[in-house]
């Protein structure tokens, strides 16, 4: 499948391989990672990005293609909708069917609570489902939640809120027992040991994984878990605006059929969002490893009603997105295959960095290699440098990558490529929105009734986030948001809903910007080709 | 210019790039989807597809976004494939036979046709895992339909009207609730946290001054 001019570069991957394999490859220092940060990680693309506005975090940076978003133009406006006459009358609204979503409703459903999902795709078409790799916590006896959390606030930055990261790596062990107790199939050995692996910047092995389907794993698990306890699932169903009340509080949503293009409303006492990421959005053109509804939605209509958002200006690009073939361009590979032995090598054979340095870091050295230093290897469908494979059966033994990364084996394996005896070629891919949503510890947003979880929430990972921390952060903070949402809706009387919030926010956009085109949230990316 | 092939999309003819995959080269032909587009990388089972090459008899079936179109493709999308799943609470049934034999029951009546396993868009054998399922041997079953993505092509092949993948996944669930061993280093972990065992050790990292949270993480020990 390679080209004749990549086969060549395999050679010297190969004739190389065997010094790579005995050799310890040196970690950066703190000076040296800052400084390939600011020269090649694209949130120092000036360009990348714009200053808001209007709304709540007018006058800070975002890029520009969430700006055109958060400064759109509501679907809503000139539609005649009639509040009085809800569709859906809940305790809780959760917006959003992945990880977050799901744990929250369960948990918003054990509580008590009258709890329904609505969703643009269907349940579980999400970026849990795809994530490979693992899910960390601190549950072996050499590690602790006090190094998982300082593992955690330097590899961002130390950015993030700390109340935030201090729940997530406290109750993340708990979260392991909640899921393996739904029957979620975590990797183990025969005494039942976690078999846990490195991640970028960990310093203790606290990645979980299920093979590598660790999220397909969790997020199936979790989709029967809500059909089992029968809670209400409106799925092609987008959220389009949040209402509130006329004491100002969130009170629902107005949601869209994605196919009949109905209107409905739903009126809910609290309401979480759990919309996810934003990869669809492709900021700056990188291609990306998101699902297909990741399109920043929840950000948007947060922003409408006066949420915060937070580290909005700094997205993951993860080191290892498919560069070849076409076919799989910007999918992910999972960074289990760096956790597993596999070093990144460019055009000459060089292994020019330690595999599990950070995302951020690894993404920027990787972009340093090929626009820099010359070294990328070149395909038709651009560059990207080498992920050498077949280190991990040399370490591991014949069999591990069958066993351990079935997922990636098949990927390439249709394409005509096997990983366990050629290396596969990688470029940056744009995978997480580090940035959302300011909640506190609670998960409620700055708006009364209103509820964050997942990646829609900013803050929690500072401003780069680890391999792991994603996986068990939708899962604390989905379930927190569920239990929060449900004991928070036992004391709330909704009020007369209304719209009006929206007509403000679209009257300050014309009065500072002009009359805006673009409509928003987009719901969905445009691929289609246009027709004449 | 890339070269092009002609593909059938619901019976309609298209020309399209060939290195596209069927997902692409419905897009190219101008088509937005709603349906049958999830993560467009192989885990959701959103995108199951059915296709006939003009001319031959044998029927496929695969993931849209995965594979390459071809020649004369017919090609029709399986968006959704209604699928039996029954409820049940997982803290009250039990890993035996019985539970098989009372939630699913059709699996009994296989016929031994393999045409699930023929149709399975990732490969698995699918009747191996339900003869699994029927012995009650969840492990075994769980194992072997690890990498099930749910997209439902199977059960549409079945003349039994067996819902292979929620058999699945209900084995997969006794499997990893009942019998996969319990993690002792994690029930202990669970309690130390409930207990407060941990949260001295944090917040004296947290309330660290800034400075030193750096030279702490900067110089950290990193397990082998």
């Amino acid at each position: 499948m390679y080209t004749e001019e990549m086969l060549e570069s395999i050679k010297k991957v190969e004739a190389t391989r065997e010094a790579r394999l005995g050799a310890t490859l040196r970690r950066m220092t703190a000076e040296e990672k800052e400084a390939v940060l600011k020269a090649f990680h694209p949130d120092y693309k000036e360009e990348g990005f714009t200053t808001l506005k209007v709304g709540p975090n007018k006058g800070e940076k975002v890029p520009v293609e969430l700006a055109a978003m958060l400064e759109g133009k509501s679907r809503v406006l000139g539609k005649n909708i009639d509040l009085e006459n809800p569709d859906y009358d809940v305790d809780v609204l959760v917006i959003g069917g992945g990880g977050a979503g799901s744990s929250a409703a369960i948990e918003a459903n054990e509580a008590g609570a009258n709890v329904i999902i609505v969703t643009k795709l269907r349940i579980g078409d999400a970026n849990t489902m795809m994530a490979e790799g693992g899910i960390q916590a601190a549950d072996k006896p050499n590690d602790s939640p006090a190094r998982h959390y300082l593992d955690a606030f330097g590899g961002g930055h130390f950015a993030a809120k700390p109340e935030l990261l201090r729940k997530l790596v406290m109750d993340g062990p708990e979260c392991i027992k909640w899921l393996n107790d739904l029957g979620v199939e975590f990797d183990k050995e025969p005494d039942g040991t976690m078999i846990t692996t490195h991640g970028g910047g960990t310093s203790r092995k606290r990645m979980h994984a299920a093979k590598d389907y660790s999220g397909a794993e969790i997020m199936r698990t979790l989709r029967d878990e809500v059909l089992n306890r029968q809670i209400p699932v409106v799925d092609f169903t987008a959220a389009i605006e949040l209402i509130k009340d006329d004491e100002g509080k969130v009170a629902g949503a107005v949601l869209l059929n994605m196919e009949t293009d109905e209107i409905l409303v739903a009126r809910a006492k609290t309401v979480i969002i759990a919309t996810g990421g934003a990869g669809r959005m492709h900021y700056q053109g990188f291609p990306t490893s998101n699902h297909y509804g990741a399109t920043a939605d929840g950000l948007v209509l947060a922003y409408r009603v006066g949420a915060k958002l937070l580290y909005q200006d700094t997205l993951q690009y993860h080191p290892t997105g498919a560069a070849y073939p076409s076919q799989i361009f910007g999918a992910l590979v999972t960074e289990k295959v760096r956790s597993l032995g596999a070093q990144l090598v460019n055009a000459e054979g060089e292994a020019f960095m330690n595999p599990l340095e950070t995302r951020d870091v690894s993404a920027s050295s990787i972009i340093r290699e090929c626009k820099e230093r010359g070294k990328g290897v070149k395909s038709p469908t651009g560059e990207g440098v080498w992920l050498d494979t077949p280190m991990i059966e040399a370490i591991g033994g014949e069999g591990t990558i069958e066993k351990r990364i079935p997922a990636m084996m098949r990927m390439f394996a249709t394409y005509g490529i096997d990983i366990r005896k050629q290396p596969i070629l990688v470029y940056p891919t744009l995978h997480y929105q580090n940035g959302g949503v300011d909640i506190s510890a609670d998960g409620m947003s700055g708006i009364e009734n209103l509820f964050v979880a997942g990646e829609a929430v900013g803050g929690i990972h500072g401003r780069n986030r680890l391999m792991g921390n994603s996986l068990l952060d939708v899962v604390v903070f989905g379930r927190n948001a569920g239990k929060n949402a449900a004991a928070k809706s036992k004391g709330v009387k909704v009020g007369k809903l209304t719209l009006k919030h929206v007509e403000e926010f679209e009257k300050e956009i014309e009065n500072n910007i002009g009359i805006p085109e673009k409509l928003s949230p987009m719901l969905l990316p445009s691929y289609a080709r246009k027709n004449g | 210019m890339e070269k092009h092939v002609d593909i059938f999309l619901y019976g309609k003819k298209y020309g399209v790039p060939e290195s596209l995959t069927i997902m692409g080269a419905m897009e190219y032909a101008g088509y937005r989807l709603v349906r049958g587009c999830g993560c467009r990388n192989g885990f959701c089972g959103a995108c199951a597809t059915i296709y006939r090459i003009k001319g031959k008899q044998e029927l496929h079936a695969c993931l849209a976004c995965q594979t390459q179109v071809q020649e004369g493709m017919y090609i029709a999308t399986l968006p959704f494939f209604p699928l039996v799943k029954q409820v049940y609470d997982i803290n009250k049934v039990k890993p035996t036979e019985q539970i098989m034999m009372q939630l699913y029951p059709e699996i009994y009546a296989c016929v031994g046709c393999n045409a699930c396993t023929k149709a399975c868009t990732q490969g698995l054998n699918v009747m191996q895992y339900i003869a699994y399922a029927q012995r009650g041997e969840y492990a075994k079953c769980a194992e072997e339909s690890f990498d099930c993505i749910m997209c439902g092509v199977c059960s549409s092949r079945c003349p039994a009207g067996i819902s292979h993948p929620q058999v699945a996944i209900l084995a997969r669930r006794l499997n990893g609730k009942y019998i996969e061993p319990e993690s002792e280093h994690l029930l202990e972990r669970v309690k130390e946290i409930a207990e407060g065992g941990y949260d001295k050790l944090i917040e004296e990292v947290m309330n660290k001054p800034l400075g030193e949270i750096k030279e702490l993480y900067n110089t950290r020990d990193i397990e082998k």
